[in-house]
């Protein structure tokens, strides 16, 4: 903040700035002289698309300093001209959203609380499972020998919210593996 | 929809389900246009609607098949539209019988299997006999299995010819029109008021405005939603209004169409690139064991050589696929590793793998962005079934309800459960959000849209391509070496996509395989016409091809406000091939010139010898209006000059499906599952073919006629609001959206809540034969009560974003729970929007109570897994 | 410094589908907590139930039947007949039997998006002690948190009844504890006064403020005062002219008892029925006459004091 300066003294600024009865100007603090949008002292803007419905709005995603301080509709998309509903227009909450979880949990077999695991051992751990299950429900043939190929071991739900190229690599590895049971949201 | 002078939403609610996408409609009423709400409850949509009509929840086919048959009996069809672009002069086989002349069902029922053999449906070949699918017809107990119906989602079914008679002057009784004439006859306005409870002045009223609203200078849009399709007859609803838009001439026009709102970001994009048992990338079906044991039945059944248009070349698209996935491992002697497929043997749909989950037959199972415990249907069976898992690994952005059930579910707190005794390990993976990760969604109008990366997830969060792309590496790690057959395919497979400045896959480089690419030079394929059968393209999904053309990610566009044109074109990437409007050759007349002025959009210039409009054409460009090929040729050169549905077999929109839904080649209406209704149509109550899951824990309320059928008296539908998202796993976490719509609630009319003692802001318990739940009691005049064949029957309003947890800000029942699983059997889908209920004031029983309750209701109607799953229901009206 | 022209909403209900992007739009970018209770009222689908410290947007939902619908008809046709200005098409110049009421005659349902008025005489303005609250250059009204002390003369000198105290005193982000049902938000020590600023922020950066800027369906529209003023009277001789007689204007007549607001609506019934003040008047109105009055009997004390004093003498 500025030093004190003997123009900042109330009586002058009113008669300096023209605002008599102390209503505008004359009354504005230092902070308020130095407000600002965030939007403007963003260190960059991209371009997205909102995660709610199927409308497929335009986002512009405001970061400072690696940290999303807002978000807001796209001006322009010619989908959606600027435009959010409430869920879209709380996109920025969904990041920032202190109650999310950004730590893998674990749960044990019977246990009654979660643990903490790495990201690396969890990924062993479930890739190791995926193998055994894949294993125990594996399928040469039906009964008239006719070729099966597949494992119905293992099951898989979801995808209506995740990228293409996201289900792209599910419904690869998946087929891949001969898991069969791949379903998501659009059946639901 | 802006250019539409008349829009019907119905089986949805825009306003709040899609309130952005609703300004279209805004700027159409401002614009002078109409828009009638057809709902079962006055909702935000119908407080801004020309007219709200109340409809009874299940009935539209009644009220849709009334407006066929008002426009076919008044001749207010839109007759040269029809002649020339639809199927209505084509001839149906002799064999063909109609629910007119059956009891209700159309001919080739099995009483066995409860489904269809679908032969007798097909159209009258000119050499006799019938135009059957390219290898035979397949029988509709297997086609539903794998829920064929889901195969047409880029085009219709296959045709072993488009050599069909026709008599253009519609007067033969074996053409599509008079059979759709005879067939539509007895949906009467007064059966309208009678099965709908709507007015025969407000019938009149919509037929009239539609009426009006269509033509050549005019055009009229649909617009719905899951109140569509949530039916055991849910294609159907969507066939009968397309019916009735074809016949007004309202596809392929601007301002024209049917508008299909869907829900989720990318919900398009995943049946694209399906994350779906049935199905493969583009359509092509996944293979089914019996039907496609070899490649050349496979490649055969999915798509003729001699049927019109791009469907002709199906075979391409698996080639290319293929080998996009298997690399150098997919080669011509091998046939394109084909065997490299695992292959269906019936339905594996969600519910069916839930039961299969709750009998213990499955391991392991991956839930990704999506909250089963709470947003599938029968959520009791769902969480239980979770319980008897070997490991569940939940990748989401909050603790949803399907990672805690085991330990504050429903089923915990009532007794059932008990934490110790769950074996079930869980694995909660935090997810990354929209702007955490680089990647496209497909929304509802098939545009495909890039998000740029903002900024890196928190924490231990990630992206699913980032885990199943490394889950990937250590599953081949593990398997190298291995000399098992069945470790192929993971090994084979190709899996290299270069590294991020983070390490992680590129993402633009899955979209690079998605579109296809010359397999010499990875050149990108701009257009799926540049597909080869031969190995030497390849393209992890050929409708999606040109998204990566000339080696630029075309879905991240951003012109703003797609450039000067009026199609917006250089926003995002629409599929196929950059099209805005699909079929859109139906803008002009049979000679290729604007049906109006009003309505101009492609033409045929005589000068230029091509199309031109401001779309690109869904047509061969080049192709003249009065081109006449030679009927035995297939594909795009097969393509009349006034074939304008180059997607279908014969080139024309199909008024009556010869081939393709296994429940009837017409709509017909069927009560719900669960009706306290009888269907006044036809002898026959349910739909014959829905799909059921008999079971002790999915029982069936009795119908109407039944006994029991009183014990749960009241009609409930289950919808969403503008201010949460689906079960919540996105905006019950939102302290902004929990405390706008804070808590579960039931919406009633005051007519129920006399009837009930029920009080405004008070409890009310509502039972199902599958559960039962409490919530908050919304008493208003927005739920109407109706009179149905003289009786009140009362509705009540149920939305379904609340689940039992801890987590969440805002907790509460599940209305899910109350919903059984009986399903649609083109597509698998359940049957959401209509089942039977009762409502009693006050909240529910805790503890084992609460199972007693549920219990004595089932024990009072008798039901048991049996009820209600008789698929005929007069098996002497139908002959057997 | 140039004086930009005074700036403000047209906050038009009769294209509002209730949505509450604008609730939501306003805490999002005002870092607003939330301030429900978190249990459904029972009120229609309002949960928000008034604008207060955190709330500064709030869309009301009235469910109304036939008989209410015809009387804000009639009401609304009167106040044509009255000589509303720049209201044109008469009742009588409308053939009644042709223009079917456009909306569903037996049952309506109303919503409308409220906010801070930015009244010309801005009665909380006049009567803060402190000078936290000012006239911004576009004509807007926003309170200083820092220099408020929280003294809540502001709060009654409203005559709307907009500005509140926040009870937890910051507009921090909001964080874990507080958030879940049942869970209570941190105890309040110091509350300062809170309302729309008509994102003062966003202005000053050429901005929409974040409610008009997100509405789905230009329900609300922004724009320079006059213009707003001007397509409002527009709208509603247009709705007149299709026989929507209810419709009327809220806050564009410059001689009411606050010189007209800086945020005008337009409603389909009487402002009562949005929980509108009918005829607001600003608390210092009579602040001149009052003066005189108290000079006069001022004078009139001097005067009988000191007739008392010389008569005594």
């Amino acid at each position: 903040m500025a030093a004190w300066s003997p123009l900042e003294w109330p009586v002058l600024r009113q008669v300096l700035t023209g605002d008599r009865t102390g209503r505008g100007a004359a009354v504005q603090s230092a902070r308020t002289r130095q407000i600002e949008s965030r939007n403007a002292t963003a260190d960059r803007v991209v371009q997205s698309v909102c995660p709610f419905c199927a409308v497929g709005c335009g986002q512009k995603v405001y970061v400072k300093d690696d940290k999303v301080v807002q978000i807001e509709g796209d001006p322009d998309s010619p989908i959606s001209r600027g435009r959010l509903c409430p869920k879209g227009s709380s996109s920025e909450q969904l990041v920032n959203n202190p109650l999310r979880q950004t730590k893998i949990r674990y749960r044990a077999p019977h246990a009654t609380e979660w643990t903490d695991l790495d990201r690396d051992t969890a990924i062993d751990m479930i890739a190791d499972r995926f193998l055994a299950a894949r294993r125990h429900g594996w399928q040469d043939h039906d009964e008239h020998g006719r070729p099966l190929r597949r494992t119905m071991g293992i099951a898989s739900l979801g995808g209506a919210t995740l990228d293409n190229e996201e289900n792209y690599l599910i419904k690869k590895l998946f087929t891949a593996a001969g898991a069969i049971q791949i379903e998501n949201q659009a059946r639901i | 929809m802006a250019n539409a002078d008349c829009i019907i939403l119905m089986g949805g609610n825009m306003a709040e389900a899609h309130p952005v996408g609703f300004q279209w409609v805004s700027e159409a009423l401002a614009k002078g246009a109409k828009m009638i709400h057809v709902d079962p409850r006055f909702t935000r949509t119908s407080a801004v609607a020309t007219k709200h009509v109340s409809i009874r929840a299940g009935s539209d086919v009644v009220f849709l098949g009334g407006l066929i048959n008002h426009m076919i009996s008044n001749e207010l069809y839109f007759h040269d539209y029809v002649v020339a672009f639809t199927n209505a002069a084509t001839l149906v086989s002799e064999d063909f019988r109609d629910t007119e002349d059956l009891g209700g069902l159309f001919s080739g029922f099995d009483p066995e299997t409860g489904k269809y053999d679908p032969s007798t449906w097909a159209y009258a070949d000119p050499a006799g006999g019938t135009v059957t699918g390219p290898s035979g017809e397949e029988h509709g107990a297997s086609a539903s299995a794998r829920a064929a119906g889901h195969e047409y989602g880029s085009g219709g079914p296959p045709l072993e010819h488009a050599s069909v008679l026709r008599d253009e002057t519609l007067q033969h009784p074996r053409t599509v029109f008079q059979v759709l004439k005879r067939h539509f006859s007895r949906y009467t306005p007064e059966m309208v008021r009678d099965m709908c409870g709507i007015s025969i002045d407000d019938f009149e009223y919509v037929a009239r405005t539609i009426a009006e609203s269509s033509g050549r200078e005019r055009t009229t849009c649909f617009g719905y939603a899951t109140g569509w399709t949530q039916h055991t007859l849910g294609a159907q609803f969507i066939r009968t209004a397309a019916v009735l838009q074809l016949l007004m001439g309202n596809v392929g026009r601007p301002g024209s169409g049917i508008m299909a709102l869907r829900g989720h970001a990318s919900i398009q994009g995943s049946t694209d690139i399906p994350t779906l048992f049935n199905l493969l990338p583009g359509y092509l079906p996944m293979p089914s064991v019996g039907r496609h044991d070899s490649y050349r039945e496979y490649v055969d059944s999915i798509g003729s050589k001699q049927q019109k248009g791009y469907w002709a070349y199906a075979e391409t698209y698996v080639v290319n696929l293929l080998k996009a996935w298997w690399g150098e491992a997919a080669t011509a002697e091998n046939d394109w590793a084909y065997d490299y497929l695992p292959r269906l043997s019936g339905a594996h749909g969600t519910y069916q793998t839930t039961a299969d989950m709750r009998d213990g037959k499955v391991e392991g199972y991956f839930v990704l962005g999506q909250n089963p415990a709470v947003g599938s249907a029968n959520g009791r069976q769902q969480r239980l079934a979770m319980a008897q898992l070997k490991w569940l690994v939940v990748r989401d952005l909050n603790m949803i309800e399907s990672a805690t059930w085991w330990k504050d579910g429903p089923e915990i707190e009532s007794g059932e459960l008990r934490t110790e005794d769950i074996a079930t390990e869980v694995f909660f993976m935090p997810a990354a959000t929209h702007v955490e990760k680089a990647g496209s969604f497909t929304q509802t109008q098939r545009m495909l849209q890039w998000r740029h990366q903002a900024v890196q997830p928190p924490g231990q969060a990630q992206s699913e391509l980032d885990f199943f792309h490394e889950l990937g590496v250590r599953i081949r790690a593990r398997l190298a070496g291995s000399t098992d057959p069945r470790d192929r395919p993971l090994l084979d497979l190709t899996w290299d996509y270069p590294p991020d400045a983070h390490g992680n896959p590129d993402p633009e480089a899955v979209l690079a395989e998605i579109n296809g690419y010359v397999v010499d030079d990875r050149a990108p394929l701009s257009a799926y016409t540049e597909m080869k059968a031969d190995g030497t393209t390849a393209g992890g999904c050929w409708i999606y091809t040109g998204v990566y053309a000339d080696g630029r990610n075309q879905a991240a566009r951003r012109v703003p406000q797609g450039g000067g044109g009026v199609t917006q074109s250089e926003w995002g990437w629409v599929w196929p091939a950059d099209r805005r409007i699909l079929y859109n050759r139906a803008s002009a007349d049979r000679d290729g010139k604007p049906w109006s002025e009003r309505k101009a959009y492609m033409s045929w210039d005589d000068a230029q010898g091509r199309w031109v409009g401001p779309d690109n054409v869904d047509f061969p460009v080049d192709k003249h209006p009065h081109a006449r090929p030679d009927p035995s040729l297939g594909g795009a050169e097969g393509l009349a000059g006034d074939d304008p549905f180059v997607m279908q077999a014969d080139g024309k929109g199909w008024l009556y499906t010869p081939k393709g839904l296994v429940d009837g080649p017409l709509p017909a209406h069927y009560e719900a599952a669960e009706s306290p209704v009888r269907n006044a149509l036809y002898a026959q109550q349910q739909a014959p073919a829905r799909v059921l899951l008999a079971r002790s824990d999915n029982m069936e309320a009795p119908s109407a006629g039944e006994p029991g059928a009183d014990v749960y008296p009241y009609v409930f539908t289950t919808y969403r609001l503008t201010e949460h998202h689906t079960a919540g796993g996105m905006s019950r976490w939102s302290p902004y959206l929990a405390e706008l719509q804070p808590e579960m609630f039931c919406e009633v009319s005051p007519e129920l809540a006399a009837e009930r003692g029920l009080v405004n802001g008070g409890w009310a318990t509502i039972v199902s034969p599958r559960a039962a739940i409490e919530a908050r009691v919304l008493v208003t005049d927005r739920i109407r009560s109706l009179t149905i064949n003289g009786r009140e029957v009362q509705q009540v309003g149920l939305p379904y974003h609340w689940g039992v947890g801890s987590d969440a800000v805002v907790t509460g029942d599940a209305a899910n729970d109350l919903l059984g699983v009986m399903m649609d059997p083109n597509t698998q889908i359940q049957e959401s929007k209509v089942a039977s209920c009762d409502v009693i004031a006050g909240r529910r029983p805790r503890g084992a109570d609460l199972q007693r309750l549920v219990a004595s209701y089932q024990q009072r109607a008798g039901t048991t897994p049996e009820t209600g799953t008789r698929a005929v229901t007069d098996p002497e009206k139908e002959g057997f | 410094m140039e004086q930009p022209p005074r700036k403000g909403f047209f906050t038009d209900t009769s294209i509002c589908i209730g949505c509450k992007a604008c609730e939501v739009a306003c805490k999002e970018w005002n870092h607003n907590p939330r301030d429900g209770d978190l249990e459904l009222t029972g009120m229609s689908y309002d949960n928000t139930v008034s604008l207060g410290a955190s709330t500064w947007r709030h869309v009301a939902f009235v469910e109304q039947g036939r008989d209410a619908i015809a009387a804000a008809r009639t009401s609304g046709r009167a106040l044509v007949s009255l000589g509303m200005p720049s209201v044109g098409a008469p009742a009588s110049a409308v053939p009644a039997p042709d223009v079917a009421p456009p909306d569903t005659p037996e049952f309506r349902w109303l919503m409308a998006s409220d906010v801070c008025k930015h009244c010309t005489h801005a009665g909380c303005l006049d009567v803060c002690p402190t000078g936290a609250l000012f006239r911004t250059e576009f004509g807007t009204v926003v309170i200083q948190p820092d220099v408020c002390n929280g003294c809540g003369t502001c709060v009654a000198g409203c005559p709307f009844g907009v500005v509140e105290r926040r009870s937890d005193g910051t507009a921090a982000p909001t964080y874990r504890e507080g958030h879940r049902k049942g869970e209570q938000p941190p105890v309040p020590k110091r509350g300062v006064a809170q309302k729309c600023t008509l994102c003062y922020d966003r202005l000053l950066d050429d901005e929409t403020p974040a409610c008009a800027k997100t509405c789905p369906t230009t329900s609300i529209k922004f724009g320079d005062h006059t213009s707003m003023v001007a397509s409002a009277r527009e709208r509603v001789a247009e709705l007149h002219a299709q026989g929507m007689t209810e419709a009327r204007l809220y806050g564009a007549n410059e001689l009411d008892g606050v010189g007209g607001t800086g945020s005008v609506f337009l409603l389909l019934d009487e402002p009562e029925v949005y929980g509108l003040p009918p005829d607001p008047r600003v608390c210092t109105a009579d602040l001149p006459t009052m003066y005189k009055r108290a000079g006069v009997a001022m004078a009139g004390m001097v005067a009988a004091a000191a007739v008392a004093f010389w008569k005594g003498r």
